[in-house]
């Protein structure tokens, strides 16, 4: 069994807005790429170009329709998932040799592939389903935050980010420390009403995200305000022309 | 047990060298930082410096390390040994293939050059294939924007000069209401979704009109679920509100659009519906300042919407009384028309009564003075936040090009284009038709062609028809069945030249165009035509050569393939002369170049052409003692002049104080200066010239600087349009250019001069009672159409594409998760797993767009998903409609432009047992590539 630090200087992660996530992948997409290029094994691919295609990836966007109980239309939230960096994660905790750990200085949560005999059940304590083993390396992925990218001394400043932050066209995805109440993503949590995913499992997920808005408001100009915007100049073509004489006046 | 942590390298080397080009995995034309490892293509991000994307990318951008490797590419030119469609070929040599093409092409080009029919698909390089096209003789080119959104681009050209995506954008910035129409989850891509960011940042209201909700309607605050082919209804309805409520910008109106202009009432008169002109020709309108007839544009000039002229006895009224007459009248009050859109009247409503508000309560100024086309300065540019944004949704109808140009008019009554908060134009355009070339059609053996193919016809003498007006090209674009098919039609080559109307070819020339797949309506039918023989036994259409990267299923049916290479590979320039990447606020343009050399025996299709214009020794290609002017595309790119000091690149270009940007002579090292810069070029338009294009002086002189215009252009907007008129006008019996009796009766209906709405054509044509459901499709944003598939990243994502059925639908026939249905449209059946969406109009179906594959294409096993479970929607859609026992062959198309009606589509649907694979299910062809591998590992470093 392996254990948890006490405590994490700084707990960085994401926050992801439902209210923003068009489902494009592009996140995706570009963690498997990255990914494959840099930590550890790349993530492969079995049957690429057959019956059942599978591979590893570390970040995936699932779809999900909601239909209002006030009778009003669906609704389609997309929902990106990958591992959420739990304060209390049972993937670390449930490792038989040390391999999966949760750095002291940020908080991230990695797997040392080289430690890591894949005995799975990593994946199967996380109640998140973030983890993945690769078939071709037969080792535990998830998500690192791209430790590679973030500290890279390599990348200019502002690309220090996770690749899919760097990435995302729609800006539903930020990253900063959730630890410190005063980092841009500690407010956008706080002004946008952001939650954890299933806290009822207790591993405290470091990463958020923020609800959809409210949708379809806009039904009838039952208002007042609405009404006065359609009140008619006139009923027909005859009376427009009389208002519009009476409008260009004024112009 | 003890925390412990392993140490990490958090500073890895990230690549050996960044290469930074132009993206090709879909239309938008991204910038991407290609990283190196040894010479490897390792990984791909955005340009963070990029106009278009600045440093985002999507799911298929960041797949493109995917396509370079696809097993699909091809290896080496292919001639055919088998019967077409079975994909046997035998690998040739350059040298021969080249001798092959030269061979067949000139020996039309000398004989009768229209039986060479050469269209390019998705092809980014327009100006200089039509340029080869239009050299080589033959009236038979474009490429494929008649089945894809002509609609849109030429009903945004008639109406204000420009339309959407490559012509212009919302003012991100500054508008606080977006609507957007019919779009799926493209054109364009990451803009759009950075926008819908902005606007959420911003605190902006969306508002989502699409039968489905999904992607960026998923997102939008509001989603209007309209029924397909009633949008056009819908908006005329939401003018019909702003007009009684008179919310509409009347001083907009008066000065920039053509509401003003005077249009002889008097139905006697030769004249009738023609505006009243003076001697030069220019429109009148009434001044206000001295209540007397003035040419619109005159200094001072104040144009009145209301006063009446009569001259003789003769009528003439202010555009503004007909569009008041028109739209007032209660056939386009939400009530009458909610039941066929599909959307409550009492909500029609509150969208007019929001546009309202927002247009006019929060009316912004920019601190910027400007002065107009007529010479008065402003002190501010005032705007109306509102803008639209409209694509493939409500183009794809036969009705698309009214309903186009009614969402333009929409946007002109509010006041908000080209202003802030409102659509703005992006460089070249705005562009009036008058700043457009007409069509041409004249063929003559052994010379080029008269001039340019494409181009927006003024009237009915611009048509493209032979001396007994009949059409002049093989697609029948340009012709009475169509007058304004400014991009021409593909989708009617194949079924035009295998039935031999107006008349046979002998080479059909395609570059990057899925014909026999999920290019064409009708996809069983076109396989059938392509391998169609004669009694002689020989082929009907007896020649085809097909430019392609990869093995896609049109590959079977050439004759001759000449393998192209990936976009990672090859010189491209994404020109101002052509589809370019400029923003509201600037100039730009980009190029492609290798940054890997081709790992096998392909070449650059447009270095391609020019190596067979040499050999044919076309004008334009070679000088007058038949030398190559051009050794490859990257030399034309740099040298070629359209005219003088105007070349396919903006950027640094010689001038006589050295480098200079826009006009200036070819600068032998440009490629370089584009390299050494990201890959493109960006100039700034000056603040006070970035509003009001069409009418602002600072404009129109900083365009003329660029090469953009030989001299100031300025217009105003055709919410009348007289050239529709004078079709209309012929149609009515007037004039030396007279239409065939049977087009008469809908080109009287359909050329109307102010936007109106009818039901789609197939809805007429077949019953509605026997085939109750619309069905569509819509392009995933992680897959762009046939190319995604072979990428062993992007078919993880969308490898599949069930049938999406409504509640409704799915409730009503007892459907059930796993369940398949047979469905039939007035031309064939499919048999195709469904799913349930909740989140869909009520009588609509849907599907992804080109997932589906033919056995043995793309280098995919013969069980992968997509050729098992995955299916077009095409084999339903006929390029024809059903017979109406007259003879004659009437397109599926826009009757005003020719537009494919891909979306007008009705079926029916019936629960069936699950087959052992989709219907129709066709023959494997025979991969010319073999299969792909069985595993990934793709790492290129260490």
């Amino acid at each position: 069994m392996t254990a948890l630090p006490d405590k994490t200087e700084r707990k960085m992660g994401l926050v992801i807005d439902l209210d923003t996530c068009v489902g494009c992948h592009a996140c995706v997409v570009s963690c498997k790429g990255w990914n494959t290029e840099n930590y550890g094994a790349p993530l492969s691919d079995q049957q690429p170009y057959g019956a059942d295609p599978s591979g590893t990836f570390l970040n995936r966007v699932h779809s999900y329709e909601i239909t209002p109980d006030d009778g009003g239309a669906a609704q389609l939230v997309h929902f990106p998932k990958s591992c959420l960096h739990c304060e209390d994660a049972p993937c670390v905790t449930v490792c038989p040799t040390g391999a999966s750990f949760k750095r002291a200085e940020d908080g991230i949560v990695l797997v040392n592939e080289s430690d890591c005999i894949g005995c799975g059940l990593c994946a199967w304590a996380c109640p998140y389903g973030a983890r993945e083993q690769d078939a071709a390396e037969g080792v535990m992925k998830k998500c690192t935050l791209c430790v590679d990218r973030i500290y890279n001394e390599n990348l200019p400043q502002e690309d220090r980010v996770p690749a899919c932050v760097r990435t995302c066209p729609a800006k539903a995805r930020h990253f900063g420390d959730l630890g410190d109440p005063d980092s841009d993503v500690s407010r956008l949590v706080a002004e946008r009403g952001g939650f954890d995913l299933m806290p009822e499992q207790g591993t405290k997920p470091v990463n958020k995200y923020l609800p959809p808005r409210p949708r379809d408001s806009l039904q009838s100009a039952e208002t007042e305000a609405q009404e006065t915007w359609l009140e008619p100049v006139a009923g027909e073509a005859k009376g427009f022309i009389a208002w519009l004489d009476r409008a260009l006046e004024k112009l | 047990m003890k925390h412990h942590e392993p140490q990490i390298d958090t500073s890895p080397e990230v690549s050996d060298e960044v290469r930074k080009t132009t993206c090709y995995m879909c239309a938008c034309r991204c910038g991407i930082n290609v990283h190196m490892k040894d010479g490897k293509v390792a990984y791909i991000e955005g340009n963070r410096d990029h106009p278009v994307n600045r440093g985002v990318l999507c799911a298929k951008g960041s797949a493109g390390i995917m396509q370079v490797n696809a097993p699909s590419r091809l290896r080496a030119p292919l001639k055919r040994v088998g019967p077409r469609g079975s994909g046997q070929f035998e690998e040739i040599s350059w040298e021969e293939a080249l001798e092959i093409a030269t061979d067949w092409l000139g020996r039309i080009r000398k004989d009768d050059p229209k039986r060479l029919a050469f269209f390019t698909g998705r092809d980014q390089s327009q100006s200089f294939t039509s340029f080869w096209a239009q050299n080589y003789g033959t009236p038979n080119y474009a490429a494929h924007g008649g089945f894809c959104s002509v609609n849109m681009a030429a009903a945004g050209i008639y109406t204000m000069g420009g339309a959407f995506w490559e012509f212009g954008q919302p003012d991100w910035e500054h508008t606080r209401l977006f609507m957007i129409f019919g779009v799926a989850e493209d054109h364009d891509s990451n803009p759009i979704k950075m926008g819908i960011a902005r606007l959420k940042e911003r605190g902006a209201r969306i508002i989502g009109v699409n039968p489905v909700r999904s992607g960026y309607n998923a997102v939008a605050d509001d989603w209007v679920g309209i029924t397909p082919g009633t949008d056009g209804l819908f908006i005329l309805s939401l003018i019909h509100c702003l007009i009684k409520a008179g919310r509409i910008d009347l001083d907009y109106l008066a000065r920039y659009t053509n509401a003003p202009f005077l249009v002889n009432r008097d139905s006697t008169s030769p004249d009738y519906g023609m505006f009243l002109r003076d001697a030069v020709g220019t429109p009148q309108v009434i001044d206000r300042v001295t209540g007397r007839l003035a040419p619109f544009d005159r200094p001072g000039v104040r144009p009145d919407l209301s006063a009446i002229h009569r001259e003789g006895h003769i009528t003439h009224k202010p555009v503004m009384h007909l569009i008041a007459a028109r739209y007032l009248s209660k056939d386009y009050a939400p009530e009458a028309v909610a039941e066929r859109c599909g959307v409550p009247a009492e909500r029609i409503r509150a969208i007019a009564a929001e546009l309202a508000r927002v247009a006019f309560e929060e009316e912004i100024e920019l601190d910027r003075q400007w002065t107009d086309f007529r010479g008065e300065t402003h002190q501010t540019m005032r705007g109306r936040p509102v803008s639209f944004h409209a694509m493939r949704g409500i183009s794809a109808h036969s009705n698309g090009f009214q309903t186009a140009r009614a969402l333009h008019v929409l946007q002109i009554l509010l006041g908000s284009v080209e202003v802030p908060g409102g659509f703005r134009f992006k460089p070249p355009y705005p562009k009036p038709v008058s700043a457009h070339p007409t069509p041409h059609s004249k063929a003559t053996p052994d010379s080029p062609l008269d001039g340019p193919h494409l181009g927006f016809p003024r009237g009915p003498e611009d048509l493209a028809l032979d001396d007994d007006g009949n059409p002049a090209r093989i697609d029948k674009a340009f012709s009475w069945e169509n007058p304004l098919s400014a991009h021409g039609m593909m989708h009617m080559v194949i079924s035009n030249a295998h039935a031999g109307d107006p008349y046979p070819i002998d080479t059909l020339f395609l570059y990057m165009a899925n014909m026999a797949w999920n290019s064409s309506m009708s996809t069983n039918r076109v396989m059938e035509m392509l391998t169609d023989t004669d009694e002689n036994g020989d082929y009907v259409i007896p020649r085809i050569i097909y430019s392609d990267a990869y093995s896609s299923e049109m590959v079977a049916y050439a004759d001759l393939v000449l393998p192209d290479t990936t976009y990672l590979e090859r010189h491209d320039c994404i020109s101002l002369l052509d589809r370019p990447i400029s923003e509201a606020d600037a100039a730009a343009d980009a190029i492609r170049w290798p940054v890997v050399e081709p790992d096998r025996d392909v070449r650059g299709f447009q270095s391609v052409l020019i190596d067979l214009a040499n050999r044919l020794g076309l004008p334009g290609f070679v000088d007058e003692a038949g030398a190559p002017l051009y050794t490859d595309y990257a030399d034309y790119i740099t040298r070629h002049e359209r005219k003088p000091g105007i070349g396919p690149l903006a950027g640094w270009r010689m001038g006589r104080m050295g480098l200079t940007h826009g006009r200036g002579a070819p600068n032998p090292k440009q490629l370089q200066s584009y390299i050494a810069n990201g890959g493109f070029f960006v100039k700034h338009i000056p603040p006070e010239a970035a509003y009001m294009k069409p009418w602002n002086r600072a404009y129109q002189d900083w365009a003329v600087g660029m090469g953009i215009y030989d001299s100031p252009q300025p217009y105003v907007f055709d919410i009348y349009s007289e050239t529709m008129r004078r079709f209309q006008r012929a149609a009515e019996g007037h004039g030396e250019h007279q239409p065939p009796d049977h087009l008469r009766e809908r080109l009287k209906t359909v050329m109307d001069p102010l936007p109106i709405w009818y039901a789609p054509l197939e809805h007429d044509s077949v019953d509605g009672d026997e085939y109750p459901l619309h069905a569509l499709t819509q392009r995933p944003m992680a897959m762009y159409h046939s190319w995604g598939t072979q990428n062993a990243w992007l078919r993880q994502i969308h490898g599949e594409n069930p049938l999406y059925l409504p509640t409704r639908v799915w409730q009503a026939h007892g459907f059930a998760e796993g369940d398949w249905a047979r469905v039939s449209s007035a031309h064939g059946a499919m048999v195709v797993p469904v799913a349930h969406m909740a989140a869909l109009n009520p009588n609509t179906v849907w599907t992804w767009n080109a997932i589906g594959k033919r056995k043995g294409a793309w280098a995919l096993s013969d069980d992968a998903p997509e050729a098992t479970r995955g299916f077009l929607l095409n084999h339903l859609i006929h390029e024809l409609l059903p017979e109406k026992g007259d003879g004659l062959r009437w397109a599926n198309s826009d009757p005003v432009t020719g537009q494919a009606a891909w979306f007008d589509l009705r079926v029916k649907i019936e629960k069936v047992a699950a087959p052992a694979q989709s219907q129709p299910a066709f023959e494997p062809i025979n991969s010319p590539v073999g299969k792909g591998p069985d595993e990934l590992r793709w790492k290129v470093g260490k």
